[in-house]
């Protein structure tokens, strides 16, 4: 398990990579420094403050925060989709300017084209960036299978219930194989059970295919159920609040939610975000004594 | 402070407000949602009610000996329309014609011209006002000026025409245009789109429900400006009929000419009907 001694902060422009301490696995990607302004009618809003994390190759990190604490905003600025005002984003070594092929994303909502049936798209990537989609059929077949769309090719999104869809979308995620994939609030709209479901699913499909995954959440069991770590940010302005390992073995299951360990943890990272924890992202980084 | 955050991200709510805001003047949605005929059984009926007006009216002209200039007999106006189709045909494929040609200009500019024009708020800002006035405005107004300069050949009624159309066309389109989908333009970009992948790939098929409502439109208004520029000045098509036929009191040969424009007006709405259907179901 990985331990919570992140964010080396890195101190001059030439900041050199660092690939983790010797028999860590070497760091995927990396937020230095990460900020982000906006400017509106009423004036500037501090979204994002100086936030730095360090994410190693296969980890299930979740982001975790109150509404309006810039998670989405941190997510955002990983895939290269949002420009930061200030600070950079690390993936595979190389600095994130713009989307990346080796990112891929994962939308609050479905975000299926509803002109396009299933089928057409999970091609939807492969026709934006011009690869033959062949080679990728039966790989894409199995996904489907695997997550129980088989047999519903040819269906609109609009006859697909809001958790098909998604999984709908997770297949056209995974269909190109990305290194990373960033989840914003992926299953925010379904319903408990549902939602139940697709947390399984997405623990299954991390631990076959050993993505690195960066999943942002509002839902303190969600994340814990799913994550290496947890990151907690403050609200406004978005900085890191603590970063809780959590131990749970694998594979988890849904009984495990109820168990004292589980509970005391989120009782914990509620604790930690109701305190609204500002200042000192290292001494934040050490446990807290949360009493 | 948080809404105001929202705003940047893309969510399916702003979509929502999206589709909502399409309701005004130009969502001809109500047109293009009536159905047809489900079952053999409903299109007997629908034939039925024809045969029964259309009888309906032959003996009740007869029985009041309404004389032929004020109304002819539904069975006289067919007979005309049948014996002397070989009259009508020529002036039939001069309307098409000029419907056809003045169509095809004002439709590829006015989809064109809301393609461009929605990418620059303030172009567009500038340029809506002139494009209402054409739309408000009957271009049938503009033929007297036309002629006066031209001629009477086709090339002012084809400028009328596609006045009427292109406009419509492209009020229409704007609609669909400016319908960003922002979550959408996201994940094309995630996949890392050029700004033509963007356009061909995500907003043209959003805003093609919107494009093929300002077609037909725009295909009716490009019928009745045609008709009505032949009225105004023309030696040839359908609207030279009218005036020709009334002026002679043929009138079996005048309605005739009615029931080939109002087939015209039917065959436009059905095949733009069939097109949205085919093109656009998905937005049901």
């Amino acid at each position: 398990m990985v331990q919570t001694h992140p964010q080396p902060r890195v101190t001059g422009a030439n900041g050199a990579q660092t690939d983790g301490v010797p028999g860590e696995r070497p760091i995927m990607m990396s937020v230095r420094h990460a900020t982000k302004h906006y400017k509106t009618g009423t004036g500037t809003v501090h979204a994002l403050e100086d936030l730095s994390l360090e994410i190693p190759k296969g980890e299930f990190i979740c982001i975790l925060g109150p509404s309006g604490c810039g998670k989405s905003t941190l997510l955002w600025g990983m895939s290269g989709l949002h420009e930061l005002t200030d600070g950079q984003v690390i993936v595979n070594g190389a600095p994130v300017t713009g989307p990346r092929p080796e990112i891929g994303m994962i939308f609050q909502d479905a975000n299926l084209l509803p002109w396009r049936d299933l089928w057409q798209n999970i091609q939807f990537p492969f026709e934006i960036k011009k690869i033959d989609f062949k080679p990728y059929e039966p790989r894409v077949r199995d996904l489907l299978d695997d997550v129980g769309l088989a047999g519903f090719e040819k269906k609109m999104p609009r006859e697909l219930s809001g958790g098909m869809q998604q999984r709908a979308s997770i297949v056209r995620c995974l269909s190109y194989d990305p290194d990373v994939i960033l989840m914003d609030e992926p299953f925010g709209a379904l319903d408990a059970f549902t939602r139940d479901e697709m947390n399984l699913l997405i623990q299954k499909i991390w631990m076959e295919t050993g993505k690195t995954i960066v999943f942002v959440t509002h839902n303190v069991s969600e994340a814990i159920f799913l994550a290496d770590r947890v990151v907690v940010l403050t609200p406004r302005p978005g900085r890191l609040a603590h970063i809780f390992p959590v131990d749970l073995p694998r594979p988890r299951t849904i009984d495990m939610t109820f168990s004292p360990e589980f509970i005391q943890m989120i009782l914990k990272v509620k604790a930690t975000i109701e305190r609204g924890v500002h200042g000192n992202v290292a001494a934040t980084a050490d446990v807290l004594d949360l009493g | 402070m948080a809404s105001e955050l929202r705003e940047t991200l893309p969510t399916f709510n702003q979509q929502g407000n999206e589709e909502t805001a399409d309701v005004d003047i130009t969502n001809w949605s109500a047109l293009t949602s009536t159905a047809f005929a489900k079952s053999w059984g409903e299109a007997a009926a629908i034939v039925g009610l024809a045969v029964v007006v259309i009888a309906g009216l032959e003996l009740l002209l007869r029985a009041a000996n309404v004389p032929a200039y004020t109304m002819p007999l539904p069975s006289e106006v067919g007979s005309a329309l049948l014996g002397n189709f070989s009259l009508f045909a020529p002036h039939l494929a001069a309307t098409l014609r000029v419907l056809a040609i003045g169509y095809a200009i004002g439709a590829i500019i006015g989809i064109v011209l809301a393609g461009v024009i929605t990418q620059f708020p303030f172009a567009e800002k500038i340029i809506t006002p002139y494009v209402l006035l054409l739309v408000t405005t009957p271009m049938i107004a503009l033929v007297p000026l036309l002629v006066q300069k031209m001629g009477f050949g086709p090339a002012p009624r084809i400028i009328a025409v596609s006045l009427a159309v292109g406009p419509m066309v492209m009020i229409n389109s704007a609609t669909g245009f400016r319908r960003t989908d922002l979550a959408k333009i996201a994940l094309a970009r995630s996949y890392g789109a050029s700004t033509m992948q963007i356009f061909r790939k995500v907003r043209f098929p959003l805003a093609l429900p919107m494009i093929i409502v300002g077609l037909m439109v725009g295909a009716i208004f490009g019928m009745l400006t045609a008709v009505g520029a032949e009225i105004v000045g023309s030696g040839e098509g359908l609207g030279n009929r009218l005036m020709f036929y009334s002026s002679r009191i043929q009138m079996a040969n005048f309605w005739a000419v009615i029931v080939i424009l109002a087939t015209m007006g039917i065959l436009i709405y059905v095949f733009f009907y069939w097109v949205g259907k085919r093109w656009a179901s998905w937005q049901a």
